[in-house]
């Protein structure tokens, strides 16, 4: 705290800096870099994820380390500013020469980093769910891409099962994710039969507060007779009013069910979901989900926070799949390198939390199971549906005409992520 | 991604895999005549609820429609019990019991007898767990058994749902509540329940012609949806064209009817956001508009309200749980003398060596509030704290017509409404309210007479700083609890001031509500980021018109 004191008044009380944890430097360790905001608005999320690697950090010293050496992870905090990201990856990769980083929740802030790493040759790990569009050769994508989160959620809402929507209400926060997710949503509906004048797609600002005219609006358009769904890509603080909005208002589940893709344990934390019950969310993992990897993780979390009420959530196993892909990564190249560690990092696989199997794929997503839950009382989700088996993370999406064409392989004779031949 | 490779976790069993028992219940609905007392045995009904932790969406529908089929008083209370979520399946017996928690223990409540049978921990039961698909069959089936209630209430209830649901088969039903309702307001709403689907399954023109008719006076998205419906659908059912042309023109009535009902929502919606905005705003005009202090950290004092109501609930309900109920009360004075007190110090150690240098002011009040945020942060970590809503704000006041006038909303109209007229009566009638008019207006005159500027400088702003306190206690009801509460509202706050004029109340009053009631109705045209550039452009070229916005202060000295 002093630190960051000195430094906001020292920098004309306009940024954050550094928060800087690295101790003593030690002769001979693996310096693993954690890029998530630690104040501003991502906090609220972000502060988990810092968290998680700590601990997965901490877990792989206790038995040994990697390669003989101990690791040590720099966190750096990005406080939430874009720009700022950019400079604190730099700072990791060329000041602090980290074998691989761990971070960014936000697209923006993911691409604003994007250059950063492929200039340096860097490592990302990126543990959120996204709009796809995209495959760096510096980046792996451990959250879902589109087709592993929204078209399974719209398939599963417009299914006997899920209520038989046949009016879906899109909303979102208006920002690069929600429309390019949107977009693709959309198209695919209309392939599915849904014509234009059944889809109502509505944006608002980051953080909006006030939804009241947004939920009555929604009603009048769920009040035609035929079954309405909506989908949300409502991101951050804006959910808490929206769902209070909801409640309120008496929009029950039955009537107008919302499946949102960004609300999951933690984001549910704020609120009383027992006026919420039925509402939906699509993730690749769901902390209610039993088997004995996920008791056994959610025990070492609440160990590691000393706190039992803290959630788990879909980030988090992303994240956890990530770095430890990376550890048996390196064990298996002998090195750090990163040349080296991504292509032993291809074919690597991590049993799943929620059990099968995780898969890297030459484009840089995962093969990842996909969940449907309903919020229960006790702010848990509850899954109602699953994929039979895994799904491949798509980086190009099927149903943007100009996307379809492409391909991300960045292994011979590809060797690029949006290419419509192969280069060699 | 196909549909093949997809399957339900639950119902992994083929669609209508029924049983002896299942046939046997189906032909049993069938033959049994209309409205026995009890239409099952104590047997089958036990094998009936014993059937619902089955699987099988499809199944389970079935066998709830069938249980309801027959008005059997016994049915109401399992089927309420599994939309509840208090149905379980006992682990030693199989069978399925209502829970009931008592403390740490559950207690086993028999299906068929409603007795009381046995106990266990929460872990000798396992839930009957219901998707959106069952609750809405579970709802429609206890809309039907409900018409027999003897609660008034409940009936009244259980009429908007089968007129919600719209579901023919549910016709035989209404047409034997309609005989035995001895309310009459009541049954007249069950004719129009009957209506709306007689409509659709009415036999002759008449049949049609009377429903229309009766639905034309009707002024809910329902009946709209109904008319609708039967107009698309008239074609291809060759239905008369005087028919069709009798319901198009009670659709267009119905329609212009909920059209005015729709403005007078978007006027209250309006007034609601105003009414945030004033809140959020009437502590800034009096640092901002009074003492001329561009101060960016006053969202952070809203913040420092809402998180003295997140504490204040927390330790009533761990000292004394029984008032929890009124720690809103108690919240409001204690917001307002925490955030008084943070904005003194903030004057006394800061804010009073910038006076007359706003550049200054502005950078040091916005490095102050990222400090603020941090410090929350810090002490109560970076999400989301859970202000319970007490009773009175939970819920919403549900007109027919489809205008939903929200509780916690309508209270906060009323706060605002109370914090301004408290100002102004603490502006008007006080002695520190004078001098602090007086310090406005002519600080060195006020200075000459004896008024320590100094001091209503620090009361002032604690007294701005306080005010918006207690807007924390009021957004911690529609907003998130968190350190980024007071950023969503600084620069609102600020359009608000500038427009109702700096230094006037009540020019804050009426542009705080003018504001957004323009927000609200340009929002469903718009769309809510076009409807915010708007309001914004349209208030930049006001300013240009009139620099002082709605009211500006004459004052010899307002600019010394």
């Amino acid at each position: 705290m002093n630190k960051k004191l000195q430094a906001l008044f020292g920098a004309g009380a306009l940024a954050f800096s550094t928060l800087a944890m690295t101790p003593a430097q030690a002769a001979d360790t693996i310096k693993v870099g954690v890029l998530h905001s630690l104040s501003g608005t991502m906090a609220i999320s972000e502060t988990t994820l810092k968290d998680t690697v700590l601990m997965l950090v901490d877990d792989i010293n206790k038995k040994g380390g990697l390669l003989g050496k101990q690791l040590e992870a720099v966190v750096v905090d990005p406080a939430s500013d874009w720009p700022l990201f950019a400079e604190k990856a730099r700072e990791l990769l060329e000041k602090e020469q980290v074998a691989a980083v761990f971070g960014c929740w936000t697209s923006v802030s993911r691409k604003s980093v994007l250059p950063v790493f492929e200039e340096l040759n860097g490592m990302l790990f990126y543990p959120v769910q996204y709009e796809g569009e995209e495959s760096s050769r510096n980046v792996f994508y451990t959250g879902a891409a589109p087709n592993q989160q929204a078209i399974p959620a719209v398939d599963y809402m417009m299914s006997e099962d899920g209520g038989g929507a046949e009016r879906i209400v899109l909303l979102g926060t208006d920002y690069v994710y929600p429309r390019t997710t949107n977009k693709i949503l959309r198209s695919y509906l209309n392939a599915k039969g849904i014509a234009d004048a059944d889809i109502m797609e509505n944006y608002t600002p980051f953080g909006h507060s006030d939804w009241q005219s947004i939920v009555a609006e929604v009603k009048t358009f769920a009040s035609t007779g035929k079954k309405t769904a909506v989908i949300s890509t409502i991101n951050g603080d804006a959910n808490v009013p929206f769902y209070k909005e909801l409640a309120n208002q008496g929009i029950k589940a039955e009537d107008i069910p919302v499946v949102a893709f960004s609300v999951g344990e933690e984001e549910l934390a704020g609120i009383d979901t027992e006026p919420l019950i039925g509402h939906l969310a699509a993730w690749n993992y769901f902390q209610s989900v039993e088997s004995d990897a996920n008791s056994a993780f959610i025990e070492k979390w609440h160990a590691f926070i000393g706190n039992d009420a803290r959630v788990t959530n879909d980030p988090m196993e992303a994240t956890y799949i990530g770095f430890t892909m990376w550890a048996q990564a390196v064990q298996q190249a002998g090195t750090t390198d990163v040349d080296a560690v991504r292509q032993a990092m291809y074919g690597q696989q991590v049993p799943n939390l929620t059990g099968g199997v995780a898969v890297m794929n030459t484009n840089h997503h995962l093969s990842k199971p996909v969940l449907i839950g309903e919020v229960q009382g006790d702010g848990q989700f509850d899954v109602v549906w699953a994929t039979d088996d895994t799904v491949v993370g798509d980086a190009w999406s099927d149903f943007i005409p100009e996307s379809a064409k492409l391909t991300a392989d960045w292994t011979y004779p590809w060797v690029c992520g949006n290419c419509e031949n192969p280069m060699y | 991604m196909s549909n093949a490779m997809i399957r339900s976790v639950r119902g992994l069993v083929p669609m209508m895999r029924c049983h002896l028992v299942c046939l046997m219940m189906v032909l049993g609905a069938l033959t049994v005549s209309p409205s026995p007392a009890s239409a099952f045995s104590d047997e089958e009904l036990r094998i009936a609820a014993d059937r619902l932790a089955g699987d099988g969406a499809n199944d389970k529908i079935a066998l709830i429609n069938n249980m309801a089929a027959d008005g059997d008083p016994r049915v109401a209370p399992i089927l309420e019990a599994m939309l509840d979520g208090r149905l379980f399946l006992r682990k030693t017996d199989q069978h399925v019991v209502i829970g009931e928690k008592q403390g740490s223990i559950w207690r086993h409540i028999d299906v068929v007898s409603g007795d009381v049978a046995g106990e266990s921990p929460a872990s000798g039961l396992e839930k009957l767990r219901v998707n959106n698909r069952l609750r809405g069959a579970l709802r429609d089936a206890l809309g039907g058994l409900n018409l027999f209630s003897l609660d008034i209430a409940s009936r009244r209830a259980a009429v908007e749902t089968v007129m919600g649901a719209r579901d023919p088969s549910m016709l035989p039903l209404l047409v034997r509540a309609i005989e035995r309702e001895s309310d009459e307001t009541l049954r007249n709403r069950m004719e129009l329940a009957r209506a709306t689907m007689a409509l659709a399954a009415g036999v002759n023109k008449e049949e049609r012609l009377a429903a229309i008719a009766a639905l034309a006076g009707e002024t809910t998205p329902q009946i709209r949806a109904v008319l609708s419906q039967f107009i698309q659908s008239a074609d291809a059912e060759k239905i008369e064209p005087d028919v069709i042309e009798a319901a198009e023109t009670a659709l267009a009535s119905v329609e212009r009817r909920l059209g005015l009902w729709q403005t007078f929502g978007d006027l209250y919606r309006g007034i609601s956001l105003g009414s945030v905005l004033l809140l959020a705003a009437v502590g800034l005009a009096i640092t901002f508009g009074v003492m001329g202090v561009i101060n960016m950290a006053h969202g952070e004092m809203v913040m420092i309200g809402a998180y003295t109501t997140f504490v204040v609930q927390q330790v009533i309900q761990n000292v004394f749980p029984a008032g929890s109920g009124w720690s809103l009360a108690v919240a409001v004075p204690m917001a307002f003398l925490v955030a008084g007190l943070v904005g003194i110090v903030i004057e006394r150690t800061i804010i009073r060596f910038l006076y007359g240098r706003p550049l200054e002011t502005l950078l040091a009040t916005w490095g102050l509030s990222l400090v603020l945020q941090q410090t929350i942060r810090s002490i109560f970590g970076a999400t989301n704290r859970q202000v319970m809503a007490p009773d009175f704000m939970s819920g919403a006041i549900e007109m027919s017509s489809g205008l939903v006038l929200t509780y916690n909303r309508l209270w906060i109209i009323l706060f605002s409404l109370i914090v301004v007229a408290g100002i102004a009566a603490v502006l008007r009638y006080t002695a520190f309210g004078l001098q602090m008019r007086a310090v406005t207006q002519n600080r060195r005159m006020a200075g000459s007479v004896g008024i320590r500027t100094g001091r209503v400088d620090a009361l002032t702003f604690g007294l701005g700083s306080g005010i918006a306190g207690i807007a924390g206690v009021a957004l911690s009801q529609i907003d998130n609890v968190s350190p980024n509460l007071g950023q969503g509202y600084i620069i609102d706050s600020f359009m608000v001031v500038v427009f109702g004029g700096v230094g006037n109340l009540w020019g804050t009053v009426l542009g705080a509500f003018s504001l957004g009631i323009v927000n609200k109705f340009l929002e469903p045209v718009a769309g809510a980021v076009l409807a915010k550039i708007f309001v914004l452009i349209a208030l930049i070229l006001f300013i240009q018109k009139r620099p002082k916005g709605l009211f500006a202060l004459k004052g010899r000295a307002v600019e010394a």
